[in-house]
């Protein structure tokens, strides 16, 4: 496969790697994708007056899903919470200039963002 | 991918392809100038001269493996070897049967001409093998039917090494009375192969993965007890005595049988140390990391296969890593279909170690200093991307990763 530099820089360099305390009121936890497809991620926000202070991934997967996840960290921090539900995979698509059969890693990342956002949104109701 | 100029090569996928060892080449080029005749024509020394020089080797190969000169049919590689024995036997023996047998770890070549002859409605079993990659001599016994007309179950296979008991399906086909093929790509000039003493029926090899030229392999094709016919699949001159119509290869045909030569010059003693150079791999690898599963046979395994799952990490990001360092991946992200190699599927090992599977294969011109380069550095891949794998982690949590509900997509 031949890769974007992007996706290289994020590989070689993954930005915000690591794990948020998942049982935080303040953390959304989104895991997404299966080992047996190939790519599981795991991607966490945590959240300030409604504000993304910090954003953390894991991910299982091949560069391109790595480069999507931390890409999604980057984008993710500072943003509020509507600003959040805005990224689309299409923007990770084009910004990594990912290649047709690595679609799906941006679409995971995208999958994964709404989660841990949806994760965060149901612990406010409780 | 980045520059790669910078960094040391490394090439550890000799059961991909193997370079052409200087000795094979220097036999080869006489063939490309002077010698450039066409083995077909008969009224001048160019075509005497290229024709000797095929019947030569014709009879140094058919020696090597206790054949004689007229079973052995030069082709344009074991694909179309095994392209010929399948479909060849298929259609001539049409009225005997049509059922053929063979196994779930095939090559493409073998499994992919068996699903086209389904379509001419003929039967084909597949049998399933056990978590080494061994089928069931008696499954395999009591597969072969009346009108089985084939057996082809290869001698080594290429993704995991696994040796079949060729011996033994040899006298097991005998004995029920079918032909049998095998495919020994991986395996001539490597292991022993002897098709008298292995009751060999047809047997498919190539020169490119025992350091000889591409393009160009052999169907060896019994001639007596039985003699076996087939149905040319290419027509067009009737070259190879009606079996594979075509202009020979002569430089590739004399470097197949130089390979071959040089191979079996001290077969064991190079056995021996390509055995060394995986094993010193397969050490510094294990020693250094935890939850690496080997596939395939530990034992009956092919001298230069090494092929293991580094659990918690895919297969292409690992190669992402190792920069340098030519090596294989099971990884459905490295596969033109999408798929995690259907070989290791076979063996049940699970998807997801087949997603993190490496094949390293080293050969004739592996050093020392390129297998400690090579671990150095998938260990160091496969340390970096576990500390960034959420299965790794959860692992280590002590999470039973089968028990967990993934959302797939």
């Amino acid at each position: 496969m031949v890769y974007s530099e992007k996706v290289i820089d994020h590989y070689e360099n993954p930005r915000n790697v690591g794990s948020l305390d998942k049982d935080a009121d303040d953390v959304g936890t989104g895991i997404v994708g299966a080992p047996e497809c190939g790519d599981v991620m795991k991607l966490q926000i945590q959240v300030e007056d409604g504000v993304i202070k910090e954003a953390k991934f894991k991910t299982f997967g091949c560069g391109s899903a790595i480069a999507s996840s931390s890409l999604a960290t980057e984008w993710l921090k500072g943003k509020t919470i509507e600003e959040a539900t805005e990224i689309r995979n299409v923007d990770i698509v084009e910004e990594l200039a990912l290649p047709p059969v690595k679609i799906h890693c941006s679409v995971l990342a995208e999958d994964a963002i709404k989660q841990a956002l949806s994760d965060y949104e149901s612990k406010q109701e409780n | 991918m980045s520059d790669s100029s910078q960094e040391p090569q490394v090439y550890l996928d000799y059961q991909a392809t193997t370079p052409v060892d200087p000795k094979v080449l220097s036999a080869m080029l006489p063939y490309f100038q002077g010698h450039f005749g066409n083995a077909a024509s008969r009224n001048h020394s160019f075509g005497w001269d290229a024709e000797k020089a095929v019947e030569n080797s014709r009879k140094s190969i058919a020696d090597a493996i206790g054949a004689s000169s007229r079973e052995i049919v030069f082709t344009s590689g074991a694909t179309e070897s095994n392209n010929l024995a399948i479909l060849g036997v298929a259609r001539m023996y049409k009225p005997k049967g049509k059922h053929i047998i063979t196994c779930a770890t095939e090559h493409k070549a073998i499994l992919d001409p068996a699903q086209y002859l389904v379509k001419e409605g003929w039967e084909v079993t597949i049998l399933g093998v056990d978590a080494n990659g061994h089928i069931d001599l008696d499954e395999l016994r009591s597969a072969i039917r009346e009108d089985t007309v084939l057996v082809s179950i290869m001698h080594g296979n290429n993704e995991i090494g696994t040796i079949h008991p060729i011996a033994e399906i040899g006298a097991i086909c005998r004995e029920k009375g079918t032909l049998f093929h095998t495919d020994a790509t991986q395996t001539l000039g490597k292991e022993e192969v002897n098709v008298q003493d292995m009751n060999i029926d047809l047997m498919s090899a190539s020169a490119h993965k025992m350091y000889g030229p591409k393009g160009v392999g052999i169907l060896y094709v019994r001639r007596r007890n039985p003699r076996v016919r087939l149905e040319p699949v290419q027509h067009g001159g009737g070259h190879e005595r009606g079996a594979r119509s075509g202009t020979l290869n002569v430089p590739g045909i004399v470097g197949f049988a130089k390979a071959l030569e040089l191979c079996l010059e001290d077969r064991e003693g190079e056995q021996k140390f390509v055995a060394s150079m995986r094993d010193r791999l397969q050490k510094r690898l294990t020693d250094a990391l935890d939850h690496v599963h080997l596939n395939g046979d530990e034992n009956a395994r092919l001298a230069c296969n090494l092929n293991l799952s580094f659990a918690f990490v895919e297969g292409e990001s690992m190669l992402m890593g190792m920069h340098g360092i030519a090596v294989s991946s099971g990884s459905a992200c490295t596969s033109a279909s999408l798929e995690p190699s259907y070989v290791l599927r076979a063996l049940g090992v699970g998807d997801e170690l087949a997603h993190s599977s490496i094949r390293f294969s080293v050969g004739r011109f592996t050093t020392e200093e390129e297998v400690d380069h090579a671990a150095d550095l998938t260990i160091a891949t496969v340390n970096k991307l576990r500390a960034m794998s959420p299965l790794y982690e959860m692992a280590m949590e002590g999470i039973d990763l089968s028990t967990v509900q993934w959302s797939g997509h």
